[in-house]
């Protein structure tokens, strides 16, 4: 998009405190992810009875846990699962929900219309974890079931998201003006509608992003998302729980892993609202 | 002593000049027109006094009401007189209400914010001043809602909120440029008998000569946030002492020079066609209401010819354009161009669809914000079978046809004004050097000098390419400036169809009169 109406962005988006605070954020844990793939401070998998339960050190940054594991390193993995059931989890909402979107708001008013956005209301009745909680329990606990649960709950929210703001764009003159040249819906929707309302489905796609990484979190504190000895955060918050009297430690760094990655994406998300806001780019053209 | 005062008013946002040294004065009882193209600066007049500017803004010189200054005023004092004192009507009736509350309820509103006494009382200063404005209680209940009533009536209930504190000054901007002409009168003439009735002063912002000319004691013009000429309505414009005040007038009235007539031979037919929209049930097992929106439509365009389709909102007009262009097809009726019909076989006729093109009334809406000019304009190439040899050449050709450079095919289109994308627009229709250009209403959003300039472009066009317009509008003058034929439209059927000077000398069908009387006239121009 960097090449289109929006000339000159750069600027304002490091004006944005919002923006660049949780792009920092959201850079440090991705940034974590990638790296425990090449280098961690210690083996995550390997235990070490004797220096269990330790409080922070120059050694355990951030202490180690009842099997002695480093407690920073595990974070570190836990950011990689985090990160990746959350962003394929957007990806399936993204990749089934957008197109269902453009679909029912191309055909406005049709049976298919109201198959799509009924089908949606279904999905959007059910309240998403306990429909995540039913699919694990059906088909085992595991990361991957995890991320197809969270993954089929993202579909209405873009869809709705995108058919609500296509629906709009086609009423426009420039889609009229389509279609005496003679372009269908497919062609429409694919050349006028999506990059006009790709803005709001990457601010959209942060938010999902942090609620993915939430239900993740979620997921696996009851047990029901990434299985040991893969480290997850809210595994680790789960563990933590029976000894937050003595440690508390063991609570405290995933927590505020938890809380500073959702932090980080929502302000990002909020920041990139108001940088795609056609008033504020007014504004500033 | 003048009711308002503005003298040496000079404002500036975020460090750009936006006005320098306005002067000018309103008395009592006086009405005074404001007239600019836009970002004359006009708008930001009216927000000054009312102290409504944006942020950032600077202003100097000073604007006193009835000896109080209001330039420096703090907020207190100006929510006072906002509504007490100074009222205001903005253009665009569908916004200014809100749609949850009944009309009742929001006149009452303003009515309790500022004044004393009970709900109850409120209620009925509130029912006195919708009969004011001409909304009776029999069919305006103050329990209605917005919906429920049409443009004109909402205007009037925008002009009940503003007045029903008997302020001192009204302030409307653009009042009617978003109604039809009919009832566009009526809104002026209420407006005429409120200022007489309470001896009140009005500004009336406008970019419409003919409206203020007619209605005004005073008239400023106003060009890039100055004040060009100031005047008494009635010398003004017999004298017109500045450049820019004779360029708008004549801009007003322009005529473009065309040879027109078609020659004979028969382009578009449109045959018997009628187009029923389904409206929602009224019971769940009864019959599905239609409503009729064209109603057994005849006509037929010669090739060359200019044709106008004249007629006020939701008479049908864009059902038919829709129709004619086969974006929708007709339940009944026929549709032909050269003798083949748009739709066969509930498929569009591609054939048929190249030889037509369409422009529409918004600049600003009418391309895709991220593409580039070359892209939007060689858009209707998707319309041929394969692809031209030379689509670069043929969309530089097109742009240098419409009066822009070749080079402007590289830009994006938020680099152009107004004027230059409904020119972009027109080199988007050229492309496929169709037979028939459909015209929606497609000056109608544009300064009248600009309109002028668009005009004699298309006059330009049509003679040198052998065009043939469709002209669709509401606006009456721009119609007769620029159509050989006319169609009247009223409530999904023709009404009267004739030549265009004859139509417009010597009306038949009493709405074409009602039309023709309502429509604002410029006063006769004195020959520069």
């Amino acid at each position: 998009m960097s090449d289109t109406a929006e000339t000159g962005w750069i600027k304002p988006a490091l004006r944005s405190r919002n923006l660049m605070l949780g792009l920092i954020l959201t850079l440090v844990f991705v940034g974590a992810a990638l790296l425990s793939y090449l280098w961690t401070p210690f083996d995550v998998t390997k235990m070490n009875i004797p220096d269990k339960l330790q409080t922070p050190t120059g050694e355990h940054w951030f202490g180690t846990d009842h099997f002695g594991r480093d407690i920073f390193s595990m974070i570190m993995v836990g950011a990689r699962t985090s990160i990746a059931v959350a962003l394929v989890a957007v990806t399936i909402g993204m990749v089934l929900g957008v197109p269902l979107g453009l679909w029912a708001a191309a055909r406005s008013g049709s049976l298919m219309d109201e198959i799509i956005m009924r089908g949606n209301d279904l999905v959007f009745a059910f309240p998403a974890l306990l429909i995540a909680i039913l699919i694990t329990a059906i088909f085992g606990p595991s990361a991957l079931n995890a991320i197809i649960a969270i993954g089929i709950f993202n579909i209405p929210v873009f869809a709705r998201l995108t058919r609500g703001a296509a629906l709009s764009l086609w009423t426009r003159d420039y889609v009229m003006s389509a279609r005496v040249s003679g372009k269908g819906a497919v062609r429409i929707s694919t050349e006028h509608i999506l990059p006009n309302i790709l803005n709001l489905l990457i601010v959209q796609g942060t938010i999902q992003f942090s609620l993915g990484i939430l239900a993740e979190a979620g997921l696996s504190y009851v047990g029901l998302g990434a299985q040991p000895p893969i480290p997850s955060w809210g595994r680790m918050l789960a563990d933590s729980q029976t000894m937050i009297s003595f440690a508390p430690h063991l609570a405290l760094f995933p927590g505020f892993a938890i809380l500073f990655t959702v932090l980080g994406l929502n302000l990002m998300g909020d920041g990139l609202r108001d940088l795609f806001d056609p008033r504020l780019r007014r504004a500033r053209g | 002593m003048n009711l308002l005062t503005i003298r040496d008013l000079t404002l500036s946002i975020h460090g750009t000049e936006i006005l320098r040294d306005v002067d000018l004065s309103v008395d009592a009882g006086q009405i005074v027109g404001i007239i600019g193209e836009s970002g004359s600066g006009k708008s930001m007049t009216a927000f000054s006094i009312m102290q409504l500017l944006p942020r950032g803004s600077v202003t100097t010189g000073s604007i006193t009401l009835n000896g109080i200054e209001l330039l420096n005023a703090d907020e207190d004092t100006m929510c006072g007189l906002r509504g007490n004192d100074i009222g205001m009507v903005f253009q665009e009736p569908m916004t200014a209400l809100n749609p949850v509350k009944t009309i009742g309820s929001q006149v009452a509103e303003t009515i309790l914010i500022h004044g004393s006494g009970s709900r109850a009382e409120a209620k009925a200063r509130a029912r006195d001043v919708l009969n004011r404005v001409g909304l009776p209680e029999a069919q305006f209940p103050l329990s209605r809602y917005p919906h429920e009533l049409s443009g004109g009536q909402r205007q009037r209930v925008v002009i009940a909120m503003a007045i029903a504190l008997r302020p001192k000054l009204l302030i409307a901007d653009e009042p009617t440029t978003a109604l039809d002409v009919t009832t566009q009168a009526q809104i002026l003439d209420l407006l005429r008998r409120l200022v007489r009735e309470d001896d009140m002063g009005l500004i009336m912002i406008t970019h419409d000569l003919a409206v203020v000319s007619d209605m005004a004691d005073e008239i400023v013009i106003m060009k890039d946030g100055v004040v060009v000429e100031t005047g008494a309505a009635k010398t003004l414009f017999r004298e017109m002492n500045h450049p820019y005040t004779r360029a708008l007038f004549e801009a007003s009235s322009h005529v473009p020079d065309r040879d027109g007539a078609g020659d004979g031979t028969q382009l578009l037919r449109v045959q018997g066609v009628s187009r029923d929209y389904r409206m929602p049930r009224k019971t769940v097992f009864g019959a599905v209401p239609v409503f009729r929106a064209v109603d057994n439509v005849s006509f037929t365009v010669e090739r060359g010819e200019s044709l106008g389709l004249v007629g006020e909102s939701g008479c049908g007009k864009s059902t038919l354009t829709r129709a004619i262009l086969g974006l929708e097809e007709v339940q009944e009726g026929a549709i032909e161009i050269e003798g083949e019909p748009v739709f066969s076989d509930h498929h569009v006729n591609l054939n048929v669809r190249r030889k037509m093109q369409v422009v529409f009334q918004d600049p600003y809406g009418s391309f895709n914000p991220r593409w580039k000019v070359r892209r939007l304009v060689g858009e209707p190439f998707h319309l041929l079978e394969k692809a031209p040899e030379d689509p670069r050449s043929r969309v530089d050709e097109a742009l240098v046809s419409v009066g822009l450079e070749a080079s402007d095919a590289d830009k994006y289109i938020h680099e152009f004004s107004g004027g230059q994308r409904q020119r972009i627009a027109i080199a988007r229709a050229l492309i496929l050097r169709p037979e028939l250009i459909i015209l929606d209403e497609a000056v109608s959003a544009l300064d009248v000098s600009i309109r002028a300039q668009i005009l004699d472009l298309l006059a330009d066009l049509s003679d040198r390419l052998g065009l043939t317009y469709l002209f669709i509008s509401h606006d009456l003058s721009v119609v007769r400036s620029i159509t050989d034929r006319v169609l009247v439209m009223r409530a999904g059927k023709i009404v009267e169809q004739g030549a265009t000077e004859d139509v417009f000398e010597n009306p038949q069908h009493a709405y074409t009169k009602t039309l023709i009387a309502a429509a604002p006239r410029l006063p006769d121009a004195i020959s520069a």
